[in-house]
């Protein structure tokens, strides 16, 4: 009994000895990352906090201008379109390497499109490539010469450049690709401003410093990136010292960090948009006065000041204001007007018919879609509108709303966060986008116009053109309401006071490049 | 004894693989599908369908189990799509994390519930009995994961003495110190509940035993105090106490489930958590299956010992 209990003081008191090893060494960045990376395989991957790794790691042959979502030359130093908008050709910059030695030319990014997109290619199976239908447009690439390539299209499709900046279309070291085959994602190689170290499964991935970076190497040495899935554990961590950033803070505990002279607070509204389908085809919201009436009837000043605190903000239309170019700045979010809705309803003849709504238990980019559903609800009974929620896990939920809310509901949220002005109304608002056709209008809005101009500015190679016409579609889908626009999220993080040069970006990205932590 | 343990081993085969059956069938009636979840916003019917075809998911469900089943006997568990590596490296990687996390508290549970016990009962209804019931139920009836989360406010964030989350430091570190270092937490953590029930489960047993009629012989023979609990008291008391903490092995694997998500244990119970939630087949697949071979393999230990202590039970 005696040297029991001395073996569980020795455990105590070593436990107790080691050293509290909190504080993080000078020039060495750690980030407290939301979850585990899938791959490092840009090509393979999906998700938001995967991208914060790989933007490090690699480049595309465009990228987004600082703080825009508007692109510039990266890998590529220019390009020309043709005038039909179907050839593209790129001119790549001069001299650059991958990290594992091998050259940057244009045989390198038609290897990295045709592993993509061609299933004969014989590096095809070291995919999945999920997201490879954003390269879909594209039919052939040439390497015309060393430094010259060519993407030829099967039709003009603008959100193409933009598309090139995302992490789908960073490029990767075919060498290393040939070399590791199905284990590249956890041995990649690109020509990025860091390059990866050590990838320690559910502990850290180290990146360090690529001195020879093309757009300068960067003053840290080393990132680590720390995987912590529970909320809590990761604003405890951040307390205690042991991270540097962390990002994707739950509103509760930005004030604590607001207070607190060793943090900084962060936020930037990104290119996201949450919002009702409603469903146009049967029901109370076949009529349109009844879907403006939604729109006046809900508080989404409360909802965002509120339950959201603060960490998004009122959206207008369809189109996030992330989009400067393309945000028509003369929108006006629906006022909460409750009187307005009343004499709407009484107006278009409803009578109280009850109406399912559709409600996430969680999922990206849904924010706290439980209390805001519920906050809802709320808001429409107070106008005489009688919901019943109907709340799903989110795999369950995109199982009941992508394929229609025909027969089954009235309203459902959803969220969605794009790269390009394009995406989100080409897939969730024309009549060729239904369910039935592989779209994503689950609540069957149809407005030829609408069409037209999503048609028109997906050919058109102009950004003023294009701008000019999604400005007129947010305008006429904002008055037909097919939608309750509620909120655009901002994302934030928190830093420590001693990190420099951080800054959010609007597409979402983690850009570390530039951050300094000299101590 | 040989054979005893050979017949239960046999007999936990068909249990395991009934088990895999009835996970392979949850999983396929869950509504969503990987390639919904991997898409996400973007899994139009279309890209759903190519990209279930790529993971293999296209075919009949019984194939699919089949096909399973025979890489299985290979050794090959498949690979995991939502972690893209083989899915046995990463089932043992974080199986043998949450052996240690729950190896250490169930140590630490049973020498703490037992000794616990033993004075709560040799002590009845003193102010130590008292006292430790008090903590003890308390123990019972706190949420683990709030008193995981109070621990880390305390010794992480506010006294600094032990590491908020994690197995090794991430820099430096990675010896056997540093384990120790950041294991204590959550270990302990982790005992408490279990460490409750173990106490209850001793006193009332001890407090049985030492009614009996050989116990007062013994006493009456002049045997000392001490040797009356601790040899003849506290090994008849053992008998019962030991499938009690057998099953607390399983709850203990179970409660692993929230403390490793607390104290971002790289451990098998957040990786189950994670794998039903991305509908990553393999993955939960390998994963039950290796926790259901620890679990039976755990009560089978706790039967052997059962057996040596009580030769009644041959």
């Amino acid at each position: 009994m005696k040297r029991l209990l001395a073996a569980m003081v020795a455990f105590a008191v070593l436990a107790f000895a080691a050293p509290a090893n909190a504080q993080t060494p000078p020039n060495v960045l750690v980030v407290g990352q939301i979850a585990e990376p899938k791959s490092l395989d840009p090509h393979a991957v999906t998700a938001v906090n995967d991208f914060r790794i790989l933007m490090n790691v690699y480049d595309g042959l465009v990228r987004y201008k600082d703080g825009t979502l508007e692109v510039e030359p990266a890998l590529a130093e220019s390009w020309t379109i043709s005038d039909d908008g179907t050839v593209y050709t790129f001119k790549l910059r001069d001299g650059i390497t991958f990290h594992d030695g091998s050259a940057l030319n244009a045989e390198a990014i038609k290897f990295n499109f045709d592993r993509m997109l061609d299933e004969s290619h014989p590096q095809h199976d070291t995919g999945p490539f999920p997201l490879s239908f954003f390269f879909s447009s594209v039919d052939t690439v040439t390497a015309v010469d060393d430094l010259t390539v060519e993407f030829k299209l099967k039709e003009p499709y603008a959100p193409f450049l933009s598309n090139l900046a995302y992490p789908t279309g960073l490029i990767v070291s075919p060498d290393a690709v040939k070399e590791h085959g199905k284990e590249f994602g956890r041995n990649p190689s690109g020509t990025g401003a860091f390059k990866f170290a050590e990838w320690e499964a559910n502990a850290k991935v180290v990146v360090s410093r690529n001195d020879d970076y093309w757009d300068g190497a960067s003053s840290l040495e080393a990132v680590i990136y720390r995987p912590i899935t529970d909320a809590n554990t990761r604003i405890a961590e951040m307390l205690s010292g042991g991270l540097d950033i962390m990002v994707e803070v739950p509103p509760d505990s930005l004030q604590q960090f607001r207070d607190d002279g060793q943090f900084v607070v962060h936020e930037q509204a990104g290119p996201h948009v949450w919002f009702l389908i409603l469903n146009t085809k049967e029901g109370p919201f076949a009529n349109k006065a009844v879907r403006q009436a939604a729109n006046y009837a809900i508080n989404k000043k409360a909802l965002v000041d509120n339950i959201l605190q603060g960490t998004a903000e009122v959206a207008a239309g369809p189109t996030p204001p992330a989009f400067a170019w393309a945000y028509n700045e003369d929108l006006e979010p629906y006022a909460y007007d409750p009187e307005k809705a009343k004499a709407l309803l009484k107006e278009a003849g409803y009578n109280g018919e009850p109406l399912t709504f559709y409600v996430a238990e969680g999922g990206s980019g849904m924010l706290d879609p439980i209390a805001m559903g519920t906050a809802i609800q709320a808001d429409l009974k107070a106008v005489g509108m009688e919901v019943k929620i109907e709340t799903y896990e989110w795999n369950t939920f995109l199982g009941k709303v992508n394929p229609g809310l025909e027969g089954k509901a009235d309203m459902a949220e959803m969220a969605w966060m794009t790269n390009d002005p394009d995406t989100l109304p080409f897939l969730a608002l024309r009549s060729e986008a239904m369910p039935d056709k592989g779209g994503f209008n689950s609540g069957y809005y149809s407005n030829p116009r609408v069409d037209e101009l999503l048609e028109a500015a997906r050919r058109s190679t102009d950004q003023a053109e294009r701008a000019k016409l999604y400005k007129e579609m947010q305008t006429i889908v904002q008055e037909d309401a097919p939608w309750v626009f509620v909120a655009n999220w901002k994302q934030n993080a928190v830093t420590k006071a001693s990190v420099e040069n951080f800054k959010l970006q609007p597409s979402f990205f983690l850009m570390l490049q530039k951050v300094a932590k000299p101590q | 004894m040989t054979a005893y343990i050979a017949k239960r081993l046999l007999a936990a085969i068909p249990v395991i693989f009934g088990l895999t059956i009835i996970v392979f069938l949850i999983m396929a009636m869950i509504p969503g599908d990987p390639a919904t979840a991997i898409l996400g916003s973007y899994a139009t019917p279309e890209n759903v369908e190519k990209l279930n075809r790529d993971l293999g998911l296209d075919k009949p469900l019984l194939q699919q189990y089949v096909i399973w089943l025979t890489n299985l006997t290979h050794g090959d568990f498949g690979r995991s799509y939502t972690m893209n590596r083989p899915v046995l490296d990463e089932v043992l990687e974080r199986f043998s994390a949450t052996l240690i996390l729950a190896g250490t508290s169930l140590v630490l549970c049973s020498i703490l519930g037992l000794l616990a016990g033993i004075v709560s009962a040799v002590r009845q209804f003193s102010w130590v009995d008292k006292s430790i019931t008090f903590v003890v139920l308390i123990g019972i009836s706190v949420p683990s994961f709030w008193l995981g989360l109070l621990l880390i406010l305390v010794f992480a964030v506010d006294l600094r003495l032990f590491p908020a989350s994690g197995m090794y430091a991430i820099y430096g570190g990675g010896d056997l110190l540093d384990l120790l270092h950041h294991l204590f937490l959550p270990a302990l953590t982790l005992a408490v509940v279990a460490t409750g029930v173990i106490a209850r489960l001793t006193r009332t047993a001890m407090l049985e035993v030492l009614r009996q009629d050989y116990i007062r012989t013994a006493r009456a023979k002049g045997v000392s105090e001490n040797r009356v609990i601790y040899l003849h008291a506290f090994k008849s008391a053992l008998v019962t106490v030991i499938p009690v903490i057998g099953i607390q092995a399983g709850f203990v694997l179970g409660g692993a489930v929230y403390i490793e998500t607390v104290f971002q244990w790289p451990g098998i119970g957040s990786m189950l958590v994670k794998a039903i939630s991305t509908r990553d087949l393999l993955l939960v697949q390998g994963g039950v299956l290796v926790v259901a071979t620890g679990y039976v393999l755990f009560n089978l230990a706790a039967d052997v010992v059962q057996t040596i202590l009580d030769p009644r039970l041959r």
